[in-house]
């Protein structure tokens, strides 16, 4: 018995090689800039509100570019819990967004706001308002 | 029968092979003895048939984490009941703990009644005492007031708090406050400075067991996997002959030596997470039903006086 759950263990373990050399590549040809699409750069088109959707730990687009009065929409699409929070805690903070809950924020004025998840602070942010 | 992995020698802070051979262990019981700054590990298949000895010490207690009451999503829609298979799991050990250590996470969204939950499915846990530290999980939408009140009466500034058993000196921490913008998690000044003071006192051979959520060592900072200041506490802990770093937040085993500190973290009793960089992101890992209960688990360690020994044993909820 407890050999066939070590061979489970291996079979795993090689899978899991497998996997790890699959991101390695993925990473690199990120790192190479080749195909960026969580640091793309959205341009506003039309007005009205722009979504910003909240994906495996990250805010897509990363970055957003939007005219002054514009409504920002954040949806979590995540299995757990996020914020959205502005880097000084103060211009807007959401509460915990449970899987498809949202988030708004309209930008009045001009300028470069960062912000970032409380719960997983590694996860972050920019809108530029022109 | 057993494998050994030496001490880590390079310090680059993490041990690979420890990593590799702890992953393998994943799902399938292992106990870890630490002797001498080297860890022996063998299966618990071995050690429930008695062929390595006695391994009773003078203390033992049990570390379950990450039970994120009120998750409903695939990975696994009962996370009461596979909390219930936890304490069932506790409760058939064959010598009761003297006190279970929650290492944060126990409601997935900080609600009222997810808490009420734990609260009450804990009530079923053969042991004298429960101690709490949050995870990130437990303090949203309040910086942790409802935990506070309800889990962490008593202790110090944001819930931290030390006490003693059987001559070993137990810290928990709080690291998921405050946590700043593209960092990791947090321990803070006033909670180092408590640290400093609190351990002062202590001879070097008191053996110190710390707990708390986030990982105290760099898993995978990429991931948010590690805590900013934790350099700094571990600084306090260095002139101890034996330390011991209990961490859940991450839903899985992993170990590492170094110095005399081991380091070590618990499975989920809800649901489990890749491995380092072998996903997108950290979040719930979908597997097949019927391997969810061998990636689920809880942590046993058993503690003997005057030998420095810990004795940490992780056992899945399969069989
Ligand atoms: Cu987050």
């Amino acid at each position: 018995m407890r050999r066939r759950k070590i061979q489970q263990g291996r079979t795993a373990g090689i899978l899991g090689t497998a996997i790890f050399g699959a991101a390695a590549v993925l990473g690199l040809v990120l790192a190479s800039g080749a195909l960026r699409p969580r640091s793309a750069i959205a341009t506003q088109e039309q007005p009205g509100a722009i979504t910003v959707t909240i994906d495996n730990f990250s805010f897509a687009p990363m970055q957003l570019e939007i005219k002054a009065g514009t409504e920002v929409i954040w949806i979590n699409k995540d299995d757990v819990p996020h914020t959205v929070v502005s880097d000084d805690h103060k211009l807007f903070k959401s509460r915990a967004l449970d899987t498809d809950e949202k988030f708004s924020f309209t930008f009045k004025d001009p300028g470069t706001y960062e912000y970032f998840c409380s719960v997983h602070p590694k996860m972050t942010g920019k809108i530029i308002v022109k | 029968m057993s494998d050994y992995i030496e001490k880590n020698q390079d310090n680059d802070g993490v041990d690979r092979r420890g990593f590799l051979k702890c992953m393998a262990w994943a799902g399938t019981g292992t106990l870890c003895l630490v002797q001498g700054g080297v860890l022996k590990s063998f299966a618990l298949a071995d050690v429930l048939q008695k062929n390595v000895g006695n391994l009773k010490g003078d203390l033992s207690f049990v570390q379950i984490s990450d039970s994120h009451i009120g998750f409903s999503k695939p990975a696994n829609p009962d996370v009461t009941g596979t909390l219930r298979e936890a304490i069932a799991k506790v409760n058939a050990l064959p010598t009761p703990p003297s006190f279970v250590l929650h290492t944060g996470d126990l409601t997935h969204l900080s609600k009222p009644e997810e808490f009420d939950t734990l609260a009450e499915s804990l009530k079923s846990l053969k042991t004298e005492r429960i101690f709490y530290v949050p995870g990130e999980h437990d303090v949203l939408n309040d910086n942790g007031a409802m935990f506070h009140e309800r889990f962490a009466q008593g202790t110090q500034g944001d819930g931290w708090y030390s006490f003693d058993q059987k001559g070993a000196h137990f810290i928990g921490l709080v690291n998921v406050l405050n946590l700043k913008a593209g960092g990791l998690g947090n321990l803070g000044h006033e909670q180092l400075e408590w640290l400093e003071k609190d351990v002062a006192k202590l001879k070097s051979s008191t053996p110190i067991v710390v707990f708390a959520h986030i990982p105290l060592w760099s898993v995978y900072p990429q991931w948010g996997w590690g805590t900013d200041d934790s350099e700094q506490a571990l600084s306090y802990l260095k002139r101890f002959g034996s330390v011991t770093v209990l961490n859940g937040h991450i839903h899985q085993t992993m170990q590492k030596i170094e110095g005399n500190i081991t380091f070590h973290t618990a499975c989920s009793t809800a649901f489990p997470q890749p491995h380092p960089g072998e996903a997108d992101s950290p979040g719930p890992m979908k597997v097949p039903a019927e391997k969810l209960r061998g990636l689920l688990g809880i942590t046993d360690v058993n503690f003997v006086r005057g030998k420095h020994t810990l004795a940490i044993v992780d056992s899945t909820l399969q069989g």
